[in-house]
């Protein structure tokens, strides 16, 4: 007997492709973001390496406020209990995720040595805890936390860091570092390309070794696994692999390599899941159905609309912006850069385009 | 203190904190678009530099705008659970609509803008600068929308003792939004306007014309200030009279009546004993008749009271006190609308003077023009505390008190330590931010010809 509507399933499928979208965009950028100074030696590289994400991160970044708001919308009980409940984590990833901003921001409007490196921790630190986090959270979501019979979390911070969460917190944090690193051996050309290949040969790996290790765990605990969160698991577990084999050959395969872990790994366990939205440790009933954290049907018809206009127009535009700057970057560009305002009299004189060197 | 009012604390720290960088945002990236279409009309140089002044200090204000924005949408969940298992069916629609319709276009058109510069066409590049002005506005509707429905909740029928909502438009078109919007634009276009008068005048007075940006900016932005000031004044006074059918206890406490009566005066200047809800006055200076002139149109229109009021509410809605803090809302009314005054003297007089071609001559109002960007800050935090704080005790107006809306499952220690990591944080990044800000604002636009610091800069962000 099903005991969720069609609208929740929908919901609960939209709210986890913005997850994916999330975690496949934002992934990358993490990644980009611990790699900063492993990859870039210099200030020109370094500015190199935030230019490779530059245009971008922030866009990546809503697909987590959208997805923070959708559930909100159309599961407000999954959205009180979740967020009163892991409390403290969501304050260490929102004080990660505010340092990792300004610090994008803040790091060339300084010209000490200092203040770079200072930012430069900040970014790496930014983007090391939220990629952690956010496996032990998910990792936790599935597993099931201490919930009691009035939907309230009733443990600690410490009861979300148990070995298993942490196992799925360091699968994400390897396979996104995987991922930024042959990002960035795509975006980048010379010696900053080599860097990240090498990198990216090196920490693939152990990568598809922890995202192995994490979903086989996550099946063995289930009772009674659901096939497709097998096969989600068993694909996730292969192209992860893939990565490993083609991160220093074929990098453009491994990325999409990546991308699809990324997405089968979250795929199974969004399907594990599935029809609860949150499942308690403490007593199977005190589980959250999707029935029971809904909205109701006129407020998913509502967002359904909303959702169905303009998720393809952002898809679109953003898609878009990929395109704009689907440039390789290398570091010479950056050592000699100069404003915008002398580009734009620079093309005006040679009457050609307006390329910056090195792009 | 209980959790409850930490949490109140937390949220009016990081929610007044966000309010600065929101405005500005707002009013500023629309003034810049404003004059890159004056550059793409014209091509005189000038406008591509003030485009580029201006927007390096709209890339600050935006990136502390979307940090701190973060914690806003976390913090329902975090510390009013309770809230938004109530609200939720209708609360979050707006919010979700404000991430997939406004969030999504401005960070991906501000990467293109910043980055784009040279590599999209002109045409192409300024429409992305105008996208992002209309996001922003439009992301400043969404959540207006839903703060309106605290103020006025409509659209909705109780089922099991929670709202649920039965009509979208009412929600997304209640008056009480559409006032609040328009209220808010004006707001931003003012900070706005008071950031490039003094940013110009600190700059003109030390005759640092910068090839005619300043120049071109304050001519812009003192008839901008000198209209919407007064546009404001309007707009808040028939704000005022809907606030006081949908919430005449707030307009009460913000004037200080305790009883109602007939050809209420405005009050100047009033104290009472120093309570919560005093219960009356001990001294107070009014302009007669003129509250009861201004709030319902009518000199000897009636004005109902605190104390009648509170008696009321105690008998729909069972006992308790149902007044606000009254100094409070006494004196943030007060003092919001003294900043606004200030701001429409600042914007008349400087385009008076301008008109005349006297601007350059008058020194005082160069000098003066640079503190009174405080002017727009003060007046919408006060503004903010006022419309939140005269809510009190109700956090959705007659349907949930705030007493009702925490997280049971969140300890007062937890509440504790992210209010103080909050407030540590915010804090020293606006010790940061200020800096950079002020930096970049005084360095002003590079010299003609010149590469914006050298081995820096190849877009305007990094």
């Amino acid at each position: 007997m099903r005991d969720y509507t069609t609208l929740q399933a929908v919901w609960f499928v939209l709210i986890s492709v913005l997850w994916l979208g999330y975690f496949v965009l934002e992934g990358f950028d993490f990644g980009v973001g611990m790699l900063l100074r492993a990859v870039g030696r210099d200030r020109a590289e370094r500015r190199a390496v935030l230019h490779s994400i530059g245009p971008v991160w922030d866009g990546n970044e809503v697909w987590l406020l959208v997805a923070g708001g959708a559930t909100f919308a159309a599961f407000p009980q999954w959205y009180a209990t979740l967020f009163s409940g892991f409390y403290l984590a969501l304050f260490l990833i929102l004080v990660a995720l505010i340092l990792r901003n300004v610090a994008f921001e803040f790091w060339g409007k300084g010209d000490s040595e200092r203040w770079r490196s200072g930012w430069e921790w900040a970014l790496i630190g930014g983007s090391f805890l939220p990629a952690l986090l956010w496996g032990v959270a998910w990792a936790d979501i599935v597993h099931g936390v201490p919930i009691d019979a009035r939907g309230e979390y009733t443990g600690t911070l410490l009861t979300l860091l148990r070995p298993y969460a942490l196992l799925g917190g360091l699968a994400t944090l390897a396979l996104f570092l995987a991922h930024g690193a042959i990002f960035l051996s795509l975006r980048t050309t010379g010696a900053l390309e080599r860097r990240a290949r090498a990198i990216a040969a090196r920490v693939a790996p152990p990568a598809a070794l922890l995202v192995i290790g994490f979903l086989a765990w996550t099946l063995a605990d289930s009772d009674g696994a659901k096939a497709a969160s097998v096969v989600c698991a068993v694909g996730a577990s292969a192209l992860a692999v893939a990565a490993a084999a083609l991160a220093s050959r074929r990098p453009a395969h491994a990325f999409g390599a990546t991308c699809g872990a990324i997405v089968l790994l979250f795929t199974a366990l969004f399907s594990e899941l599935f029809p609860h939205a949150m499942i308690s440790s403490t007593n199977a009933a005190f589980s959250l159905t999707l029935a029971e954290a809904a909205s109701s049907s006129y407020t998913l018809t509502v967002m359904t609309v909303v959702a169905g206009l303009l998720v393809p127009v952002v898809l679109l535009y953003q898609g878009w912006t990929y395109w704009v700057f689907r440039h390789r970057i290398s570091a010479e560009g950056f050592g000699e850069a100069r404003s915008p305002i002398d580009l734009l009299s620079r093309s005006r004189e040679e009457g050609a385009g307006g390329r910056s060197p090195g792009r | 203190m209980t959790s409850l009012e930490l949490a109140r604390w937390q949220f009016g720290i990081t929610t007044l904190y966000h309010f600065i960088f929101v405005p500005i945002t707002i009013g500023l990236a629309t003034f810049t678009a404003y004059c890159q279409t004056r550059w793409h009309r014209s091509g005189e140089e000038h406008w591509l530099r003030a485009t580029r002044f201006w927007g390096k200090l709209v890339l600050i204000s935006f990136a502390l705008g979307v940090a701190t924005g973060i914690v806003q949408e976390f913090q329902f969940g975090m510390n009013w659970s309770n809230y938004s298992r109530f609200v939720g069916d209708i609360f979050g629609a707006p919010l979700a609509m404000e991430g997939l319709a406004a969030f999504f276009v401005e960070s991906t058109f501000l990467g293109l803008w910043i980055f784009g510069w040279g590599r999209l066409s002109p045409r192409v590049h300024l429409a992305c600068a105008w996208a992002i002005a209309g996001a922003t506005a439009l992301s400043a509707y969404f959540i207006l929308a839903a703060n309106s429905w605290m103020q006025h909740p409509v659209g909705y029928r109780m089922v099991d003792g929670r709202p649920r909502l039965t009509n979208i438009a009412a929600v997304l078109f209640n008056n009480t939004a559409i006032y609040a919007f328009v209220h808010t634009i004006i707001a931003a276009l003012l900070t706005a306007g008071m950031l490039v008068i003094a940013i110009s005048a600190w700059h003109l007075r030390r005759g640092n014309e910068a090839a005619g940006v300043f120049s071109a900016s304050i001519r812009l932005a003192l008839p901008l200030v000198a209209v919407a000031a007064l546009l404001q004044f309007f707009v808040g006074h028939f704000d005022g009279i809907l606030m006081t059918k949908q919430q005449p206890m707030k307009m009460a406490a913000a004037d200080a009546v305790f009883e109602t009566k007939r050809g209420a005066g405005l009050s100047l200047f009033a104290t009472g004993d120093f309570e919560s809800n005093p219960r009356g006055l001990d001294r107070n200076i009014e302009v007669p008749n003129l509250l009861s002139w201004i709030s319902t149109g009518y000199p000897r229109g009636e004005i109902k009271g605190v104390n009648d009021l509170d008696r009321e509410y105690g008998a729909r809605y069972g006992p308790g006190e149902y007044a606000p803090i009254v100094a409070v809302a006494y004196w943030s009314w007060r003092a919001m609308i003294g900043c606004a005054v200030g701001m429409f003297a600042v914007g008349a007089f400087g385009w008076w003077r301008a008109r005349r071609g006297e601007l350059l001559r008058s020194r005082r109002f160069l000098r003066l023009a640079v503190p009174a960007a405080a002017l727009p800050f003060v007046a919408s935090s006060t503004g903010w505390i006022f419309t939140e704080m005269g809510r009190q005790p109700w956090v959705v107006f007659g349907l949930l008190k705030t007493s009702d809306a925490g997280s049971p499952s969140v300890s007062t220690a937890e509440v504790l330590v992210t209010l103080i990591g909050f407030t540590l944080l915010y804090g020293v990044l606006a010790a940061i931010a200020g800096r950079i800000f002020l930096r970049t604002a005084r360095k002003g636009p590079p010299e003609e010809g010149a590469a914006e610091e050298p081995g820096q800069e190849l877009a305007l962000a990094y």
